[in-house]
């Protein structure tokens, strides 16, 4: 009996673990992925978290906290894009370049690390099942930061992603507020990867905030509904990985891409 | 004045757009700006507002200015849900009751909850005017404000703008490419080809040799925009590169 109530604990531990930290991301991924749908961000978001992967094999080889080393890798990456395409790179092709070959080189680097070759797939693909307390704690003031700077900026974000010109007319510096942007998204992505790995945090900011556009009048209507559609697939992508050991990230992003159907049919019934 | 260029001098990549302008605006005044394509209008409304820097001379505004902007263009990207109502509060969160009345002003009702992507031209340009306007601006400042409007729209825009004027008080600066429209809704007209080629009153203007040589001779109206010779000197200006995109068949 008693075995079995520890096991019982446990087992509403890691879930608990699990559900919190996909509910804790949604709240970051929702509005911010909003904006990369509004402002044509996509590939940007592609090139900053396969950056993610290089920042992991710096953190094991020299050591220091995983969370750190994506953080700062993806910031790099960040900020060296939203550089070129102020400077008018053709950003199509660069985003391409980049974004592979930071996955490519990460990839080759986390080879080299001693150990880390055994892990790759949890960073690649997420490992939600395996979320800890202090991960947790790294995912929730991530995206508590990432919500407050959004809310923060809203209305200035908004001006800036309609028209440059407006915003600057208005008093908005449209350069500012496309550094908030870029400083959210490296601490998403650092923040997701535990959650859904470096190859579908796009997804992650993408899908939720297309799937929510179907169904929205207002751009708040649909931040809001990218958060509710981001945790429902955590939930149900939770669910399957639990019951039927998928991978994690995959998981939820198919989820989230059954709701993306769901809502663009939905949507469709609802204007006729 | 509210708002003032002297001598001001702007590059656009390595390329001197405007050359020594000045030019100003004071309160009440309506001031078109006029030229053909590639001239650098769109760019003096830009160096005045500080969007672009100046390469030499300066703007002045008057202390505290309050700026309503009409841009030229703006695309509601499809996958951006902004009905009117949640439009007119960016940057700054109006009243239901200013924002109805802006839309009144501007000669739109009950449009507050439809979708901006689904607007038509007219009503879109009346909309943007409404922002601007919310601001209670001291100056408004339009780039080509009817574009794609018909000849009816585009006259109706601009009596609405005189309107406007006569009601706030407030200066009006425009840019627009064909004269014989903003005629009667101009106190002073400014016609600029990378420098200011000739200013005054609408009339004067229209009877300059330089507006002439600018506009081509003999034709009237719009048509002579688009096939404007260059038969005064610009030299040293380089607007040789200017595009001339109008099919005008």
């Amino acid at each position: 009996m008693r075995g079995i109530t520890t096991d019982m604990t446990m087992l509403d531990d890691f879930l608990t673990r699990a559900a919190l930290a996909g509910v804790g991301l949604s709240l970051a991924t929702g509005p911010l992925g909003s904006f990369v749908v509004w402002r044509k961000m996509a590939y940007f978001g592609d090139a900053t978290s396969h950056a993610a992967i290089l920042g992991v094999a710096l953190a094991l080889a020299f050591d220091l906290p995983v969370g750190l080393g994506t953080l700062a890798v993806a910031l790099l990456m960040a900020f060296t894009v939203a550089t070129l395409a102020a400077r008018g790179w053709a950003m199509d092709t660069t985003l391409g370049v980049l974004a592979h070959s930071a996955l490519a080189i990460g990839l080759v680097a986390v080879s080299f690390v001693h150990g880390a070759r055994t892990d790759l797939s949890s960073y690649l693909f997420g490992d939600i099942l395996a979320v800890t307390r202090s991960d947790l704690g790294f995912i929730w003031c991530g995206s508590a930061l990432v919500l407050a700077l959004l809310i923060w900026r809203w209305q200035q974000l908004l001006t800036a992603t309609l028209n440059a010109d407006l915003a600057f007319a208005s008093g908005v510096n449209p350069d500012h507020e496309r550094l908030i942007l870029t400083l959210a998204l490296a601490v998403v992505v650092a923040v997701a990867l535990k959650v859904v790995g470096a190859l579908l945090i796009a997804a992650m900011l993408i899908i939720p905030a297309a799937a929510a556009r179907a169904l929205s009048r207002t751009p708040e209507a649909m931040a809001a509904l990218a958060v509710l559609f981001g945790v429902g697939a955590s939930l149900v992508g939770l669910g399957l990985s639990l019951w039927q050991d998928t991978p994690a990230g995959p998981s939820i992003v198919a989820a989230a891409a059954g709701i993306f159907a769901l809502s663009a049919v939905f949507g469709r019934v609802l204007r006729h | 004045m509210l708002i003032e260029a002297r001598d001001i001098s702007v590059d656009l990549q390595g390329v001197e757009v405007l050359s020594h302008v000045t030019m100003g605006l004071t309160e009440g005044e309506i001031v078109t700006i006029l030229g053909p394509n590639g001239s650098g209008k769109s760019t003096l409304l830009r160096a005045l507002l500080g969007i672009v820097p100046v390469k030499s001379g300066t703007v002045a505004r008057a202390p505290g200015l309050q700026l309503g902007y009409v841009p030229q263009r703006l695309a509601v990207d499809a996958s951006l849900p902004m009905t009117v109502r949640r439009f007119l509060s960016l940057p700054k969160r109006v009243t239901d009751a200013d924002s109805a009345a802006a839309l009144v002003r501007v000669g739109l009702d009950d449009i507050g909850g439809r979708q901006m992507a689904g607007l038509s031209g007219g009503q879109f340009q009346r909309v943007l005017l409404a922002r601007a306007l919310l601001s209670r601006p001291q100056l408004l400042v339009l780039d080509e404000p009817t574009q794609g409007l018909d000849q009816p729209g585009e006259a109706a825009f601009y009596r609405l703008i005189a309107e406007v004027r006569r009601d706030t008080g407030a200066g009006v600066l425009m840019v627009s490419h064909d004269l014989h429209v903003v005629m009667a809704a101009s106190d002073r007209v400014i016609c600029l080809n990378h420098h200011i080629c000739c200013e005054g009153t609408p009339r004067v203007v229209s009877n300059a040799p330089e507006y002439r040589a600018l506009f081509g001779l003999g034709t009237q109206g719009a048509l002579a925009l688009y096939q404007h010779h260059h038969d005064h000197s610009h030299e040293g200006h380089g607007h040789e590169g200017h595009h001339h995109g109008h099919d005008h068949a």
